[in-house]
This record gives structure tokens, C-alpha cells and sequence, in this order.
């Protein structure tokens, strides 16, 4: 797990997100047990009480859930979840600025479309 | 069940250090307490301690006061800079006096935090360097039984590595058994997410009492072309700036206003712990504009 944390977001929400990537990418797979909040919170120097509320977004989420005794694992179908949500975010998170941008620098619609369309061809 | 410091006033030759000072400490939270050289943080460690009797005022431990009350004073432990140690002494003497004195001491968690940090426990104290008297003060201070414990500059002294691993230790002893800690460090960025709670002491005063997620919610980096900056922060609870060639960052503690377009050219963003307090207690600043 790789934490780059930054001071625009609240910690809390920064765990979340690194979390949620590790599953996305199966770092974390499902079924797997992920590493206990006491060991993030040595890991990075970040407050236990900073650590359970992050992963409490997940829990919430229906990423994660708590085994009583044993820790956190992920659930089964998580990955699917977290592709769901990023397709439902696709439109603002990428697709707004890229528009915005574009437009500050005066390309048109068919330019971006032929740009979006060398990018599928060359990756 | 917490610390209440109430209305603490605190006088040096005519010098007030300490001004109605009110504060309370919680069970089992970890708090940072900042301030710059000479803010008074010593100086309030140890009055709540009883080492130093304040001018006025008083402090109590679960509803009991702490002056000369043996009973009260074995629920907290100060670590601080000052050597309270008798030269001559071996580390593994003063583990024992420190376990007659508080009745208990967990032997077995010194022992193991010794040999992490590769403290000899047969030297004699007059013979550890610095970083070795603080590793010594931290193992005291982790391995007493109390549920209040205050660390005045706890890595004074301690290498990367050592402070690395004091971090750690305190988080594990603090997930195993719960309890408070109050730290005061002046290496903020270290301890910016590990504490819950922190206080900021300036010119006598705590300028800052609150949750770190809740204080730096409303603490902004505003940054663009000068005019556009200052229109727009105008008004707000401006607590600093900085200026580099055209581009100009206000930093801003309270609200901002929701109904101000911000302009294109405008970026903004939170600030850290420690721009925070820098900001603050920068004394080029006019005081008077801080929010309590």
C-alpha cells in the first residue's frame, strides 16, 4: 500500500481513497484481510481514531466489513462496486475538465474527438 | 473523569506568562500542545504537574485538585527536558524508583523498548548523550501505569530513525491500553496526524482549541493575482500572506463566504498544521484577529 497524502483533503477521506485504489486494483482482493487499523495508523504516524473513520466510509460502502475479532476483509463483489462508482463519476471527475480545458486553449470538438481518438489507438 | 485547568494565571517578576488560562484534557486522546520558544508550554506542563504553583487559579484530576495531593498527581506523568535524575544512577535503578513511586511499572515493555532503541540499562544516567536521556524519559513515560501522560519535547535529541520508532511504539501502547497523551513538540509536520486534539499557546494565550480535522477544515490557502485575491478574501479572517513576483497567498482562518463568486484565476486550497501555526503566532502579524 502506498500512502502520498497531501493537505487539500482530511486525512480520513485520504485513507478512504487509498484503500478503495488498493481494491480497485486488486492489491487488496476480495476476501482478503486488509492490514488492521493499528497498523496503518503505525505505519504512517496517522491517530487510530483518523484510521477507523476512513475505513468506516468503506465499511458503510460495502467494500469492507468487520470480523469480529479477526479485522477487516474486503467483500466479495467490492471491486465490482468501486467500477460502478468510478463509471457513475467518470462525467465530472474527467470529462468536464477535460472540456474545460480544451476550450481555454480554443480546440474544437472535432479536434478533442480526434485527440480522444489517437489516445485509444496509441495505448 | 479528565484535567480541568481553570482560569490559570501565572506571573514571573511582573511578567505575565500565563493568562486565565482555561482548558480541559479528555480521557484517552492523543493532543498536541503548540507553541513557540517561550510561549509558556513548559511553564503550564508544570504547573499541571505541580512542580511550579501558578499565581492563581487551579488545576484538578478527576474533581481533585493536583496541589501537594499525592493521589491526584499519581494519575499524570511529565516527561520533560529537565534531568530530575541523579547522575550516578544506572537506567535500570531509576526503573525501580519509578515503579515505587507510581506502585506499579510495566518492567517487561522497558525492557523490550530498551533493547529497540538500544538503550543500555547498566549505564549510568550522567552518562547517556541527549537523544539517549530522552530515550530513557520516553520508556519511563510509556511504561507507568497512569491515564494522563505529558511529554515536553519528547524527541530532543533522537535520530530519524529513533523518532520513527518512538512514533510507532506510541501508537501500539496507545491502541493496547488506552490513555491520554499530550505532546509538545516544535517538529509539527511529525506529529500533524498522529494527534486528535491540539492547543496552540501564543502570547499567553490559547489561541487554538479544537479537533486537527475541524481546525484545518476552516484554515485556506488563497492564492492568485493580488487583486483578485485580496477582493475576494476581503472581509474574511485573513492571518497572513505571502507574495511571490504578482502572484499573492493570503492565508485565511474561519470561514470563507459562500455567496463570493471565486474567480477563475483564483486557486484554493487548505493549509497544513504547521503553515497554520506559523501563521498565527508569526508576531509581524497584528494580534488581535485570531478566533477562540
Amino acid at each position: 500500500m502506498q500512502f502520498n497524502f497531501n493537505s487539500t483533503e482530511p486525512i480520513y477521506r485520504q485513507v478512504a481513497d487509498q484503500i478503495e485504489e488498493a481494491i480497485f486494483t486488486r492489491t487488496f482482493a476480495e476476501g482478503e484481510q486488509i492490514p488492521s487499523t493499528t497498523e496503518v495508523s503505525k505505519e504512517f504516524h496517522i491517530n487510530p481514531a483518523t484510521v477507523l473513520k476512513g475505513m468506516n466510509i468503506l465499511v458503510d460502502a460495502q467494500l469492507i466489513e468487520k470480523r469480529r475479532g479477526v479485522g477487516m476483509f474486503v467483500i466479495a463483489g467490492a471491486q465490482a462496486r468501486v467500477v460502478e462508482k468510478r463509471r457513475n463519476q467518470f462525467y465530472d471527475d474527467y470529462v468536464k475538465k477535460l472540456v474545460s480545458e480544451a476550450r481555454k486553449l480554443h480546440l474544437t470538438q472535432a479536434e478533442l474527438s480526434s485527440l480522444i481518438e489517437r489516445g485509444f489507438s496509441e495505448q | 473523569m479528565s484535567i480541568q485547568i481553570q482560569a490559570i494565571q501565572q506571573v514571573f517578576h511582573k511578567h505575565v506568562v500565563l493568562d486565565n488560562l482555561n482548558l480541559t484534557i479528555e480521557p484517552n486522546k492523543i493532543y498536541g500542545l503548540l507553541g513557540r520558544n517561550g510561549a509558556g508550554k513548559s511553564t503550564l506542563l508544570n504547573i499541571i504537574s505541580n512542580r511550579i504553583q501558578p499565581t492563581s487559579g487551579r488545576v484538578e484530576i478527576d474533581g481533585e485538585s493536583v496541589h501537594d495531593n499525592d493521589r491526584a498527581l499519581g494519575k499524570l506523568f511529565l516527561m520533560s527536558e529537565v534531568d530530575l535524575y541523579s547522575e550516578r544512577s544506572k537506567v535500570a535503578q531509576l526503573f525501580k524508583l519509578t515503579a515505587q513511586f507510581y506502585g506499579d511499572f510495566d518492567f517487561d515493555y522497558a525492557a523490550r523498548l530498551a533493547k529497540a532503541f538500544g538503550l543500555d540499562t547498566n549505564a549510568r544516567f550522567g552518562k547517556l548523550s541527549t537523544g539517549y536521556r530522552s530515550i530513557f524519559k520516553l520508556i519511563l513515560a510509556l511504561c507507568v501505569p497512569v491515564n494522563y501522560v505529558f511529554l515536553d519535547e519528547p524527541v530532543l535529541g533522537l535520530d530519524a530513525n529513533h523518532r520513527d520508532l518512538f512514533y510507532q511504539e506510541l501508537i501500539e501502547t496507545y491502541s493496547e491500553r488506552p490513555r491520554t497523551f499530550v505532546i509538545s513538540t516544535h517538529l509539527i509536520e511529525e506529529i500533524a496526524n498522529l494527534i486528535e486534539h491540539v492547543f496552540v499557546l501564543d502570547n499567553h494565550h490559547i489561541v487554538v482549541n479544537g479537533e486537527v480535522s475541524d481546525i484545518l477544515a476552516k484554515a485556506y490557502l488563497i492564492s492568485g493575482p493580488q487583486t483578485d485575491v485580496q477582493q475576494y478574501t476581503d472581509g474574511l479572517n485573513v492571518i497572513g500572506e505571502d507574495h511571490l513576483g504578482s502572484i499573492t497567498a493570503e492565508y485565511v482562518y474561519g470561514a470563507l463566504d459562500n455567496n463570493r463568486p471565486i474567480p477563475d484565476t483564483v486557486q484554493i486550497e487548505h493549509l497544513d498544521l504547521q503553515k497554520l501555526f506559523v501563521s498565527l503566532t508569526n508576531t509581524k502579524e497584528a494580534s488581535g484577529n485570531h478566533e477562540h
